[in-house]
């Protein structure tokens, strides 16, 4: 009876941190869908979530209020992937290697904010976790259902009302069709009036946004500390993400979830000790993420003008 | 021959070379925006850097000394992405090397005189290497699978691998016995360290200090660099071989003339009856090869044991990248653009030192130079576009020379 209970537990809290872990995976991936979506291989998300993490962290610090943090952190997001626009859409470099030159910068610039504002290690008071209590009774406290669905903060809950939301954005809306458009034949698009490049810009600069709001949810949701390179190649199983959800928001989410468990049953490998190596714990999502890159099954899904950049005239 | 073409010709080459140079300007000059807001002085910092890096013979020395993975990475990007294939991977294929190379060292190395010790870790280094740059290869070739994101997850697992293997099997016994168990291997044998310049010069009986030698100033220091003791390693002379070696396999052999061509224009290279797919497997073997050497030779010239694999790696898999990049993808440009960033890692530490700043600003200018190199790229593609339809008409009344093939033309 008693081992019971500590299964049931344990099943729980993996279950528990699966969600809440798939937090910053969702925002990332799911706005390096729109970008992939328009055509444009944002290979800097782990980058941009970084610039995100710190700046959101920053101003917490300075400030005190999650809020203000989540703005700077969207904000930057933004501007960080406006210059990969202007690098890989107006300039038309090669994507593969223009977002690894946004992720060493990224990667820098956020170290360097870092050690030279704030220097060491510190904890904030982030985004806290809801309880939903009305009266001296919280829906938390609920057994099982409780721990499940109401214990986390608005973070996490924000990002999966982004998926319902991205759906529709990218399948019932004008503008969703210009992204797909352009993604998919922006020859086709150019020609019945459709400003390639502008869908592009609007794509990617989504996409940072989302990214930089990933990374906050790192510094100010769910580990309310800022670190140098705390993502760890996050952003890069993100982007993977995309891949593997074939292009679809659901899919993503649904990518983003199996991950994130995975990541939960590592860390619960370590806590119960289990004769696991904890480096080859480690190891797996990223082991996991080559065999999923390798599935056959939905690559005819992907948007034909991924990585080719437009220019009127030319092709 | 129409007048006045060479000339014009040997202008585009020159802007073309020059754009490099110009983004590595602009980059400097947002660092120095960068400097000015933390409120230390540009000039100042960028004087320490370079007089840190290139200034005196200790500088010299420690830049060369990490131009040579800088060097080895970088051929093996170069090889990759003129095979059209991006390997982001360098980083993962350099702890691999490393691993091995240190295994079969300390394994092996007492057993085997110097040279021949020194011979198999670099072969072992090189093809564990191969074998892992040709997984991202074959995934490719054959399931479809990006490269770049395979490459960068195989970086991770060549971490963990490696982290694992030095806190168990390969663990130093020293450290065991200790009770630290700090994660490294224990140091190679002697026999297979290879030679530094100083040891090379004794051999050669050069013992002379500068001022015998009758050298002063700068050219002192330079005679310095190869004679007195520092920690510049023989692994320079094997990695500018390796460059020029490079540079004749992709230019004057057919296979290399392959992989530039299935790089150049994949769809012409199948329709030509190229074996596509076999190409891209060889490029990214051949680009995981040239990092697993360098791990080797990090191992075999300058460490002499196997460490935290982050901290081995450097980050040269990346800067690897910015030093091919900037040395337009030629063997032989990659040799000085090596020695650039190579100083520039040396120089972020020095300016640390003088100014406060901590040394990752080089990590953020470095990727700014990937940005701004790839930028001005475009501006290079459009002159050559221009060029191509000016000497496509210019063909049309010179039919002798206008079915000769030239792949330097778009190159």
């Amino acid at each position: 009876m008693n081992e019971d209970l500590t299964t049931l537990a344990i099943i729980l809290g993996i279950i528990h941190s699966g969600i809440r872990l798939a937090t910053p995976y969702i925002y990332a991936a799911v706005g390096e869908t729109f970008s992939q979506r328009s055509g444009v291989l944002n290979l800097g998300v782990d980058g941009i979530m970084l610039m995100g993490a710190f700046f959101g962290f920053y101003t917490v610090f300075e400030t005190g209020s999650p809020v203000l943090g989540l703005l700077a952190a969207a904000a930057v997001g933004a501007l960080m992937g406006l210059i990969l626009c202007v690098v890989s859409i107006t300039f038309q470099a090669e994507q593969g290697i223009s977002g690894i030159g946004l992720y060493m910068f990224g990667l820098g610039m956020s170290s360097l904010l870092f050690k030279t504002l704030i220097g060491s290690v510190e904890g904030v008071q982030g985004f806290p976790i809801l309880r939903f209590c009305m009266g001296g009774f919280c829906l938390a406290d609920l057994p099982i259902v409780g721990e499940l669905f109401f214990e986390y903060n608005i973070m996490t809950y924000g990002a999966y009302a982004l998926v319902p939301l991205s759906w529709y954005l990218l399948n019932r809306t004008t503008w969703g069709l210009k992204v797909r458009a352009v993604g998919q034949n922006p020859e086709a698009a150019d020609s019945v009036g459709v400003n390639v490049n502008r869908v592009r810009y609007a794509a990617v600069t989504i996409g940072g946004t989302l990214a930089g709001i990933a990374g906050a949810s790192l510094s100010i949701s769910l580990l309310n500390i800022f670190q140098e390179n705390m993502t760890n190649g996050l952003g890069f199983i993100a982007v993977a993400l995309v891949y593997f959800g074939s292009w679809r928001p659901v899919g993503v989410l649904l990518g983003a979830l199996l991950f994130s468990t995975v990541n939960a049953l590592q860390l619960w490998v370590q806590v119960l000790g289990l004769n696991i190596p904890s480096d080859v714990a480690v190891m797996m999502p990223y082991l996991l993420t080559i065999i999923a890159l390798a599935l056959p099954f939905r690559r005819a899904l992907q948007p034909r003008a991924l990585t080719k950049p437009f220019a009127r005239g030319e092709n | 021959m129409q007048p006045g073409r060479l000339d014009r010709r040997f202008i585009e080459q020159l802007i073309n070379l020059l754009m490099p140079f110009l983004a590595v300007l602009i980059a400097f000059l947002i660092g120095a925006v960068i400097l000015l807001l933390q409120g230390v002085n540009p000039l100042e910092a960028y004087q320490a850097m370079i007089v840190g890096a290139f200034g005196s013979k200790n500088g010299l020395a420690d830049t060369l000394v990490k131009a040579i993975p800088l060097m080895l990475v970088g051929l093996g990007i170069a090889i990759a992405f003129r095979g059209g294939v991006i390997n982001i991977g360098a980083e993962g294929q350099l702890i691999v090397g490393a691993l091995v190379t240190t295994f079969l060292g300390v394994q092996l190395g007492e057993q085997l005189p110097g040279f021949l010790g020194i011979a198999l870790g670099l072969v072992g280094g090189g093809a564990m290497g191969a074998i892992w740059g040709s997984i991202p290869g074959f995934l490719k070739a054959r399931l479809g699978v990006n490269e770049i994101l395979s490459t960068i997850m195989m970086n991770q697992i060549a971490i963990q691998i490696g982290f694992y293997l030095l806190r168990g099997p390969m663990i130093d016994p020293a450290e065991v016995e200790a009770g630290t168990n700090i994660p490294h291997s224990a140091r190679l044998p002697r026999t297979v360290d290879m030679p530094r310049f100083t040891d090379m010069a004794q051999s050669l009986g050069i013992t002379n200090s500068a001022e015998e030698a009758g050298l002063s100033g700068y050219l002192g220091e330079l005679y310095a660099v190869l004679v007195e003791p520092s920690r510049l390693h023989s692994g320079l002379i094997f990695a500018v071989l390796m460059a020029v070696l490079v540079y004749i396999f992709l230019w004057r052999t057919t296979i290399g003339y392959r992989i530039r061509a299935v790089g150049l224009n994949t769809a012409a290279s199948r329709y030509a009856g190229m074996q596509v797919e076999r190409t891209v497997v060889l490029s990214m073997t051949l680009s995981g090869m040239f990092a697993g050497l360098a791990g080797a030779v990090e191992i075999l010239g300058l460490h002499h044991r196997m460490f935290e694999p982050t901290a081995v790696s450097a980050g040269y898999g990346f800067s690897g990248i910015v030093a091919a990049l900037f040395g337009k993808l030629h063997p032989l440009g990659i040799i000085p653009a090596s020695i650039l960033f190579g100083g520039l890692l040396v120089g972020g530490d020095k300016m640390q030192r003088a100014t406060q700043i901590p040394q990752v600003l080089i990590l953020a200018i470095l990727g700014l130079v990937v940005l701004l190199v790839i930028t001005t790229d475009y501006f290079v593609r459009r002159r050559a576009n221009r060029r191509v339809s000016v000497d496509a008409e210019a063909a049309e009344s010179l039919p002798d020379d206008a079915h000769t093939p030239s792949p330097e033309a778009s190159a």
